[in-house]
């Protein structure tokens, strides 16, 4: 039955063939560095899910970001998991992408004709610092709060275009509700739907070239 | 070695993959459960006498609209409802009416014109004892259960 189902979605939806491209492609021989690319689109995943999660009881308004945020840690069944694993991935996921750069990099993944492969990313390495950077306001809390008046001072800093960055990071002079919401916008929507939009070309770039080999001495 | 089944690189990694798959996805999946469930399974009960002023407040005979509020915690947030009715006294009998509608919990008002509660969601008609008098509800308004003491009338408020 089950059998029957597949096979009529495969003759028109040819899920075979897009198994085969994404799937079975012809590596060369590598090593557990490689799979450094797949680790952190797990992660984004991971985040992906268990952030959908966290906006089911999260609040971004300065009345209730931090009492929402006690709520889940204190009372909602598991809350304290789900929390728990956006936190902790948050920050394995920018070491594991700037991992993952260094291989590409040592490994000289970079040159002709992965130069493109390498420029996408570099945007997201540069996404995924920003979903650091907005995540942290969100609880609201003290730490979020001095942290961000502090990131906000620092893009601030630039000649000339300085305090204007600084004024639309915050949406006004100080940290605000409206700081607050801006951020929580970036992080669940803006950030997320741009690195989606990239890793998909980022990976159709790995599938259509191929995976580099080890250089070795004649490199 | 007769009977011996090779199993082969390909298929080793696959059913560990799915194996490893699987208990990933119990142990993310089944707290998600609880997680998205645990406010609607808290059950928060209460049971208390509400003072609605003295009995002589409420003439007799013509329906008096009474109402009074209860906090709750949901959540993260205190929230106040209110909650309303119809104090109808015929002789010693003292009738408290919700105006909560029967049909789908809009809130019915008193006409006095048509001696009716109307509810102005789906058109519906009740007399002044709470039963039905035309429209889509399926049974009478509901009563709370009353008591007076020392001259002063109290509703009882059920929850949970
Ligand atoms: C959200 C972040 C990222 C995700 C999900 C991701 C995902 C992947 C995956 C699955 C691969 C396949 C090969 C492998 O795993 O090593 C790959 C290859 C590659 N990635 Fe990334 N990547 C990310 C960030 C980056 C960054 C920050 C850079 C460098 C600035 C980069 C540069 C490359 C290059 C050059 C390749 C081709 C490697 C080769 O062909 O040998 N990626 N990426
Ligand atoms: S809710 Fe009152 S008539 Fe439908």
């Amino acid at each position: 039955m089950f059998q029957k189902i597949l096979a009529w979605l495969d003759e028109r939806m040819g899920l075979t063939t897009i198994y085969h491209t994404v799937l079975d492609r012809k590596v060369p021989k590598v090593n557990w560095f490689f799979t450094l690319g797949s680790a952190s689109l797990f992660l984004f995943l991971i985040q992906g899910i268990t952030g959908i999660m966290l906006t089911v009881y999260y609040v971004p308004s300065p009345d209730h970001a931090y009492d929402s945020i006690q709520y889940i840690m204190n009372e909602v069944s598991f809350g304290w998991l789900i929390r728990g694993i956006h936190h902790w991935s948050a920050s394995l996921m920018v070491l594991v992408v700037f991992l993952h750069m260094l291989r590409t990099f040592f490994y000289a993944a970079y040159k002709y004709p992965r130069e493109f492969t390498w420029v996408t990313g570099v945007l997201l390495l540069l996404l995924t610092l920003g979903m650091g950077f907005t995540g942290y306001l969100l609880p609201w809390n003290q730490k979020a709060y001095w942290a961000t008046t502090v990131g906000t001072s620092i893009a601030g800093a630039v000649p000339l275009i300085g305090p204007f960055i600084n004024q639309v990071l915050r949406g006004g002079t100080e940290l605000s509700a409206v700081t607050l919401a801006r951020f929580f916008s970036v992080h669940i929507w803006w950030l997320p739907a741009a690195i989606a939009a990239i890793i998909g070309t980022h990976l159709y770039m790995v599938i259509r070239l191929g995976i580099s080999a080890v250089p070795d001495k004649e490199d | 070695m007769p009977g011996y089944q090779h199993m082969s690189r390909r298929d080793f990694v696959q059913v560990v993959t799915a194996f490893l798959g699987t208990i990933m996805g119990a142990v993310i999946g089944l707290p998600a459960i609880g997680y998205l469930l645990s406010p609607a399974l808290k059950g928060q009960k209460s049971d208390a006498w509400i003072p609605l002023g003295p009995l002589d407040n409420y003439p007799p005979d013509v329906p008096t609209p009474f109402s009074f509020t209860r906090s709750q915690v949901n959540g993260w947030e205190k929230t106040v409802n209110s909650y309303g009715g119809f104090i109808v006294r015929n002789g010693d009998e003292v009738l408290a009416l919700s105006n909560i509608c029967t049909h789908l919990s809009c809130r019915v008002v008193w006409k006095t014109e048509q001696a009716l509660y109307i509810c102005p969601c789906h058109d519906a008609a009740f007399f002044k004892d709470g039963t039905v008098a035309s429209g889509p509800p399926p049974h009478p308004l509901e009563a709370y259960e009353t008591k007076v003491e020392e001259g002063v009338l109290y509703v009882r408020f059920v929850e949970g």
